[in-house]
């Protein structure tokens, strides 16, 4: 058995609460230069708390140690490969979180003085129109916080536009191999979704698409390469027949990793799209989150961006506010600026061609990836897949197993879990997505660990099915935690 | 590799891409730069900033320490770059400290439940009005004029296509404080959720009981909404609101030009399945240990599609992670502390300029400047390295003499005289440092 | 395993009828394919239910199902246990575990409605 990464170095640390001590402190503040307060006389008593009951109470060697002991019980990119699809785990370079911290950026206000601002404006132009050159659109906006936030943005876009033109219509048209966002987004924005099947192949059924679109349709959310990691052949015919309709084309930009320098959505009919910051610019995911999912148009949308727009005027950058019919804010302040200096460090660092070789490379390994496991899973749609490639678990089956099974051994071969489950159109997804980031060495160890469990699926299916074994933790009881949910500590 | 994959060159893998939607040129981007040509690059777009000034700015993002063991923990690979919990048995260290904030969250707020983050205050606001829009089966909402103007900007993107009217009551003149009076005019039974904010723009404290009061009576539920999180550590917690929506950039999270942030919603118990976002809940694993894994997933758009609770999948959970080690290290007696020197600090500065609001104020308040317009005066301000307050004209023009001071533990006494002086100079100076 | 005086739809739920009122609940058949139930969401007392409308919803861990009124009439009654103790669903789906009680209001809808023996037939040949 391949040994590799093994975390948990910890076994037992209790929750900050159970380790806390009346008077025990980790904070030094510094001496008062003004007059102290009585926060009773100043505010009123009845608005002074009395305490922060329950709140922890610790020392500064706790508290690195708690938090240090925690961390070993997380499998991180820089342990091993996430084949996780539509994930992009890729290496978060550690200058980016270097440049981030610079003084001059990190403490920046928002409403500081736009004289005393440019630098910021600066970074925030240059990620607009590096974004642009990309996606092959003509604005791009930096406001939305994540994907979803730009999908949101992306779709109220759209309605503007439609508005305007007198009707905003009705509905938007979703892959039934969409990610979950996509319909949850159409809702907000008002829209009522309705579901188009995929074609034989796992690919856009155009033909299912001329009959669909009608005078209420708003719009087709696509993602391209689509959730099975294929390009979607039919794209232009795709925007052809939405825009004879009066009908847009939305791309989720998910899949970015497959294209940039490759393909560019613009150029292929798409109208509005959001890029994931976190997904094809290497921002980390720090367990959740933050991104930033900037939003590009084509350029009959920009009068409707959200607010304000950076513009240049003679030597300087300024705010415009004056958009008279911008969608309006969709976060206080300008966006994730913070994410917006990591991805363009990452720019910087690839330059043009090191974008497009990643992209090269990261197609290389899913491919390499495809070709070697294709002998011992199943293969639903046998297109030629780009920076992802997706299996099922039917012959695994056979043997009482399902993909989920499968994701919890690779963790004993120190791996995270590939994508499960998702997209629905393949039952017992399995997605991989290796990323540009894995060398040849990481791979093969992925691939030998997947053929493995192919093999132990067949001799020893308990094995498989009661993994993960080598964890600190086995299988949570899930159903309990959603039955009497337990979401804080309470003292006994 | 190109063996296996049955190709002579990696390019072969595109081929099948049609030619009319290939890019049949390089990128228009300069080729890639070393590592100190990057920070380099980046280290002179800081110095187009403002470096080495005193800001009284606040409005929502507020100048804190950070103290060194928020980077010396997030900078750790292990929670750096690690993904979403979704794999349990490997995520139990972001699980154990998400569990921990939830906790915090609800200590501080005096609600039942939290969730884990927001993109930040201003879009947890719409959320939180989505949710009482869920609970009450009512489609109204209004919101005070002196909670965030942005936060209303952004809750009114949102409302727009929800069928979701959203009417604005105002303020007292005088005290800065919701006009209850003006609230009962505007409520009526269609009324999901009245939203104060407390501390409020103003830097007011406001009066979330008595318009919990108003709300009830009328069958809606009060949402109150926080931007300076550190107020918590001394003001009364909020428990006669139904959701709390707020903003914790004050908890080591730095300030970074407006994002990223992290939001956080908490609300009683009733309203637990309504939350947006992702919940950690306790359970067992098999061998009977403690773990933590995320629960109540079918509110979430992975599940519910179309009729989930919120869009919502990536939030910030980095970004609360800094809070979480924030509120560890200051701790209950700390993090008290803390906002007792903060509002030492305020009031100082305060008690030395004329104050446009009689209420309370936690550690931002509105100046009155007089003899000189408030771009003026900051124009002065800026030339003794000194960020003056936000002028409020832009949205406020009745208020368009006044400033919104904010002083933090951050704010020298020197600094603050120097304000002191130009304000009650009640004429545009050259301001001697 | 499914009784003779239930009538069935094809969404899985089961109803039997008395006089006026009816009680509906969701077939063995449901509950076998969300697996643990986690959750349970029912209307109030004094909802009015059409046929064929969702009236709530059952939750699994991973999913989430409407549940299909199969006849039209009001909510008179729902099953307070379930909120304690929702596993009951998987238990005894045809008995203890039933979801709410209605008034009929077109108690002629019965007709539109398989008998067990069909009902048997559908889950059979669906597997």
């Amino acid at each position: 058995m391949i040994n590799k990464v093994r975390p948990h170095i910890s076994q037992n640390e209790a929750l900050l609460f159970e380790r806390s001590s009346p008077g025990k402190r980790a904070y030094q503040l510094p001496r008062l230069d003004v007059p102290e307060v009585d926060a009773g006389a100043l505010l009123g008593a009845a608005n002074v708390r009395s305490g922060i009951e329950g709140f922890p109470e610790v020392s500064e060697v706790e508290a690195i140690r708690h938090f240090t002991r925690l961390s070993t019980w997380n499998y991180a990119i820089d342990y091993g490969m996430y084949p996780l699809g539509s994930c992009t785990m890729k290496y978060n370079p550690r200058i980016n979180e270097l440049v981030a911290r610079i003084d001059g950026l990190a403490w920046a206000h928002p409403y500081q003085p736009e004289a005393l601002s440019q630098g910021c404006m600066e970074v925030m132009a240059r990620v607009e129109s590096a974004l642009a050159e990309i996606t092959g659109m003509d604005a791009v906006t930096l406001q939305p916080a994540a994907g979803a936030h730009g999908e949101l943005t992306g779709i109220l876009l759209i309605r503007a536009l439609l508005e305007r033109r007198g009707n905003p219509r009705k509905k938007i048209l979703i892959p039934d191999s969409a990610h979950g966002t996509n319909p949850a987004t159409a809702a907000i924005a008002g829209y009522a979704v309705e579901n188009i099947k995929s074609g034989e192949n796992g690919a856009l059924d155009v033909n299912a698409l001329e009959q669909l679109v009608t005078e209420d349709v708003a719009a087709l959310m696509v993602t391209n390469p689509n959730t099975l990691g294929v390009f979607e052949h039919n794209i232009i015919q795709a925007s052809e027949i939405l825009h004879r309709k009066g009908a847009l084309l939305y791309m989720d930009g998910a899949n970015m990793n497959a294209l940039v320098g490759i393909a560019r959505p613009g150029d292929f009919g798409v109208d509005v799209m959001h890029l994931n910051l976190h997904k094809t610019f290497s921002t980390p995911h720090g367990g959740g989150g933050p991104g930033a999912g900037p939003v590009a148009v084509k350029k009959q949308f920009e009068p409707f961006l959200p607010i304000p727009r950076i513009r240049r005027a003679a030597k300087k950058l300024i705010y415009d506010y004056k958009l008279k019919y911008s969608i309006g804010r969709v976060r206080a302040f300008y966006g994730n600026f913070g994410v917006l200096v990591r991805a363009l460090a990452y720019i910087l660092a690839h330059g043009g061609p090191g974008l497009r070789n990643a992209t090269v490379d990261a197609v290389l390994n899913a491919v390499y990836i495809r070709k070697k496991l294709e002998p011992y899973y199943d293969l639903p749609y046998p297109s030629p897949n780009m920076h992802e490639v997706v299996f099922s678990d039917k012959r695994q089956e056979a043997h009482g197993l399902h993909t989920g099974d499968l994701a919890k051994r690779l963790i004993d071969y120190g791996f995270h879990p590939y994508t499960v489950s998702f997209p629905l159109i393949v039952h017992g997804a399995l997605m991989i997505e290796p990323t540009e980031t894995e060398g040849k060495l990481e791979i093969d160890q992925f691939v030998e660990a997947m053929i493995s469990i192919a093999h132990e699926a067949e001799t020893d299916p308990q094995t498989v099915k009661t993994a993960p074994h080598g964890t600190r933790t086995s299988r949570v009881d899930e159903v309990s935690a959603a039955r009497k949910p337990v979401l804080r500590w309470k003292p006994i | 590799m190109l063996d296996a994959c049955g190709v002579a060159s990696a390019e072969e893998l595109f081929a099948h891409l049609p030619e009319a939607a290939r890019l049949n040129r390089p990128l228009a981007l300069d080729p890639g730069i070393s590592e100190y040509e990057i920070v380099d690059y980046f280290k002179k777009r800081a110095a187009h900033n403002a470096n080495g000034y005193t800001s009284f700015l606040g409005a929502g993002v507020y100048h804190h320490y950070r103290p060194v063991l928020v980077d010396a923990v997030v900078s750790r690979g292990e929670f750096l770059t690690s993904y979403t919990p979704y794999q349990a048995e490997i995520a139990q260290g972001t699980l154990t400290t998400i569990f921990e904030f939830q906790t915090m969250m609800c200590q501080l707020t005096g609600m039942d439940v939290a969730n884990a983050s927001m993109y930040d205050g201003s879009t947890a606001l719409p959320e939180a009005a989505m949710m009482a829009v869920r609970a009450t089966g009512k489609g109204r909402v209004l919101v005070a004029r002196n909670v965030h103007p942005e936060y209303r900007e952004v809750l009114r993107t949102y409302a727009r296509h929800q069928g979701m009217p959203v009417v604005e009551f105002g303020y007292v003149a005088e005290t800065g404080a919701v006009d209850l009076e003006d609230l009962e005019r505007h409520i009526d039974p269609l009324t999901a959720a009245v939203i104060v904010q407390s501390p409020n723009f103003f830097g007011v404290i406001d009066q979330v009981k008595a318009a919990a009061e108003v709300a009830h009576k009328h069958g809606a539920l009060l949402i109150m909404v926080f931007t300076e999180a550190v107020s918590l550590g001394i003001l009364e917690p909020p428990a006669d609101a139904d959701i709390v929506a707020g903003e914790l950039q004050s908890f080591a999270i730095s300030p970074c030009y407006g994002g990223p942030f992290a939001g956080v919603i908490a609300t009683k118990e009733k309203f637990m399945r309504q939350l947006p976002g992702r919940l950690v809940g306790q359970t067992v694993d098999s061998r009977g240990n403690r773990a933590f894994c995320l629960t109540l997933s079918t509110r979430e758009q992975h599940i519910r599609r179309e009729k989930a609770t919120s869009n919502i999948c990536t939030n910030q959970a980095l970004i609360a992670l800094m809070a979480t080690v924030f509120m560890t290290v200051y701790g209950k007696q700390g993090l008290r502390e803390l906002a007792l020197q903060n509002l030492a600090k305020a009031n100082y500065l305060a008690d030395k300029s004329q104050r446009r609001f009689t209420a309370p104020c936690f550690n931002e308040f509105v100046a009155r400047v007089e003899g000189q317009s408030p771009d003026e005066l900051n124009k002065a301000l800026l030339k003794t390295r000194i960020i003056g307050g936000l002028p409020l004209a832009k949205h406020y023009p009745e208020l368009s003499d006044c400033v919104l001071l904010c002083s933090t533990e951050m704010t020298p006494r020197e600094s603050m005289d120097l304000v002191a002086t130009a304000l009650a100079s009640k004429k545009p100076v050259e301001v001697q440092a | 395993m499914y009784p003779d005086n239930f009538r069935y739809t094809k969404e899985h739920e089961w109803v039997m009828v008395a006089g006026d009122s009816a009680t509906i609940g969701i077939t063995h058949h449901a509950q076998e394919e969300l697996g643990d139930i986690v959750y349970v969401d029912l209307p109030k007392v004094g909802a009015q239910l059409a046929q064929g409308k969702s009236l709530g919803s059952v939750e699994s861990v991973k999913a989430v199902s409407d549940v299909y009124s199969p006849l039209s009439g009001e909510v008179i009654e729902i099953n307070g246990a379930l909120a304690d103790k929702p596993e009951s669903l998987n238990q005894d789906p045809h008995g203890a575990a039933w979801l709410v009680k209605v008034k009929l209001s077109n108690p002629g809808e019965i007709e539109s409605l398989m008998t067990a023996s069909d009902y048997a037939a559908y889950v059979g040949a669906e597997k």
